[in-house]
């Protein structure tokens, strides 16, 4: 900017200005002045968005990190807990009610356990998610940022914990006859389709979570829900081959069971084609980009209203 | 800087008819028990949101400020001086009227990025990334930052987490981090108060510094005299109205009068 200092000007209280008159509006027009936290157009959040890639990295890594910070084992609880998590649903669907139909111990184990760490995955981003902007509210009123960090920030946080999740899910893969083989990368584009999908829906979330702050309450009872419809402890085709053909459909082509069933097939040898629904990968793409796209869009649409208490 | 903004004035925050509405979920009176919410959800208000309570924080404030000017902002507690700071930021949506501004003014505080889990050194860089800096600029005045803070005077504390500092250790790194970064319309919330005399000489050094940089400053405070220090311009708030805007000596004698200093 010009400096516009010219010596001997006397200061006035109220100096004559060729300003006066003009409108508010008209002055910032004038001065090529923006109204202060509107909101950009698509693409240059997306450009935005990018230039904040770093923080979203940094933030999610130290969410995770701060997570376990005061517990004596420390980041062994990323691993512990999934691991954890896996013996409870084993002792319970395992032993006790035996929701195997139709499947050998050696698949069902693993099955449960790939089951339970990818449906996790979609339910703590969705649960991220609520609270991404409800929940940091001091943030969104300190600093500037494109919003959307946040949300995807959490579902990054979560990506990160599924990876420790994996390391269990290959021991016991392993240890129940299932090998390493080709069919395991599979897995990586699998994880890449879900992450969109679970980005999406926690952008939707934390759009609806920042003005209802209540759903952070009912979402664990919607979550459980799907949880049950979607087979993690069963097999959808088999648990309901009395019922008519629709139902089961519907409950396999939810997000949720095709995204298990493409990682379960990836990694469990006894667990062969024949158990998935047709078409299994375009669904899954095709509920990537749609949720992905549509949670992005919905979110940026009230960017510039979040942190209104 | 009062000679700077007689001639060609160029406005750098237009502030027009602003209008700032907070909502509170579950303030709206009674015992606060589950029944007096059911009770507020039944009982619909006249055309008001069921449940929630609105308080009227910034009423119909209007000013212009002008490059080179170094504004405070007076007033007593609650008088909606932070509120309107965010909002001017951009940070806080209006409810009616429109703030327009030359850039991006930025509100000096990195507090709600930090995580007291982490170490020092973490949230160093963790605050300069959610200020917007890049990974190279952080690199760079990491050393600075941590050396203004003077954190490791006392031995290694920047590779502890932050929980484990005193208030004033954690104070002085949040202002170290948060005045690493220059800006064009620069405003502080009653930042000067931080850690010891020591550093409160030093960080008013710093903050004389960002002024020269930065093309307005707004500064919030309830000491007349780091207002009088610093600035040459005073808007007065009370009750969310613009009660006074003038040159700090007037506005601040009135101010003094009515509150009975």
């Amino acid at each position: 900017m010009s400096d516009t200092t010219h010596d001997g000007a006397v200061a006035l209280s109220t100096p004559p200005s060729v300003d006066d008159g003009l409108s508010p509006a008209g002055l910032a027009t004038k001065y090529g002045l923006t109204v202060s936290g509107a909101r950009p157009g698509l693409f240059e959040y997306v450009r935005q968005l990018r230039g904040r890639r770093h923080f979203i990295m940094a933030f999610s890594r130290a969410k995770l990190t701060a997570q376990y910070s005061q517990a004596k084992l420390g980041q062994l609880w990323q691993v512990a807990t999934p691991l954890l998590n896996a013996a409870v649903y084993f002792v319970i669907f395992g032993l006790i009610l035996g929701t195997k139909k139709g499947m050998e111990p050696e698949v069902f184990i693993p099955f449960l356990v790939t089951g339970v760490f990818v449906f996790t995955f979609t339910q703590s981003s969705v649960m991220a998610g609520v609270r991404a902007i409800s929940g940091n509210l001091g943030l969104v009123r300190a600093l500037h940022f494109p919003r959307a960090s946040l949300p995807i920030s959490f579902s990054l946080q979560q990506l990160q914990q599924l990876l420790y999740s994996m390391i269990v899910l290959v021991a016991v893969t392993v240890g129940f006859g299932s090998y390493p083989r080709l069919s395991w990368l599979l897995v990586i584009p699998a994880l890449v389709l879900q992450f969109f999908f679970n980005t999406g829906l926690a952008l939707i979330m934390a759009r609806l979570g920042a003005k209802t702050p209540d759903l952070a309450q009912l979402m664990p009872f919607v979550m459980r829900t799907w949880m049950y419809a979607s087979g993690v402890m069963f097999s959808i085709p088999v648990m309901l081959a009395d019922k008519p053909a629709w139902i089961a459909d519907v409950l396999q082509y939810n997000p949720a069971a095709i995204y298990m069933d493409l990682i379960r097939f990836a990694m469990i040898d006894g667990y062969g084609s024949e158990n998935l629904p047709a078409h299994v990968w375009v669904v899954g793409l095709a509920w990537a980009l749609l949720v992905g796209a549509a949670g992005f869009v919905y979110f940026w649409k009230a960017e510039e209203r979040y942190g209104r208490g | 800087m009062a000679e700077d903004n007689t001639a060609g004035r160029i406005p750098t925050v237009i502030a027009d008819d602003v209008h700032i509405v907070y909502r509170v979920n579950g303030g709206g009176g009674g015992k606060g028990g589950a029944t007096a919410a059911l009770s507020r959800i039944l009982r619909r208000g006249k055309g008001e949101e069921r449940g929630v309570r609105k308080v009227h924080a910034v009423r119909g404030v209007s000013f212009t400020s002008y490059r080179g000017e170094a504004i405070g902002l007076i007033g007593t507690n609650g008088s909606g001086k932070s509120t309107l700071l965010r909002a001017i930021a951009g940070l806080l949506p209006t409810e009616s009227g429109k703030v327009y501004t030359d850039g991006q003014p930025s509100l000096l505080g990195v507090n709600a990025a930090l995580m007291s889990d982490l170490t020092g050194e973490r949230n160093v860089v963790l605050g300069g990334l959610a200020m917007g800096m890049s990974r190279e600029e952080i690199r760079e005045r990491y050393q600075s930052i941590v050396d203004f803070s003077g954190i490791n005077e006392k031995g290694d504390f920047i590779t502890l987490p932050m929980r484990t500092y005193s208030s004033g250790m954690a104070a002085r790194l949040r202002f170290s981090i948060a005045a690493a970064k220059n800006h064009d319309v620069l405003m502080i919330d009653e930042a000067l108060a931080t850690g010891d005399r020591k550093f409160q000489i030093r960080s008013e050094e710093r903050i004389r510094e960002l002024r020269k940089e930065a093309g307005t400053v707004f500064l919030v405070s309830h000491s007349n005299k780091s207002i009088r220090d610093t600035c040459d311009r005073v808007l007065w708030l009370e009750r969310g109205e613009l009660l006074m805007d003038g040159p700090t000596d007037e506005v601040l004698k009135a101010y003094e009068r009515e509150t009975g200093k």
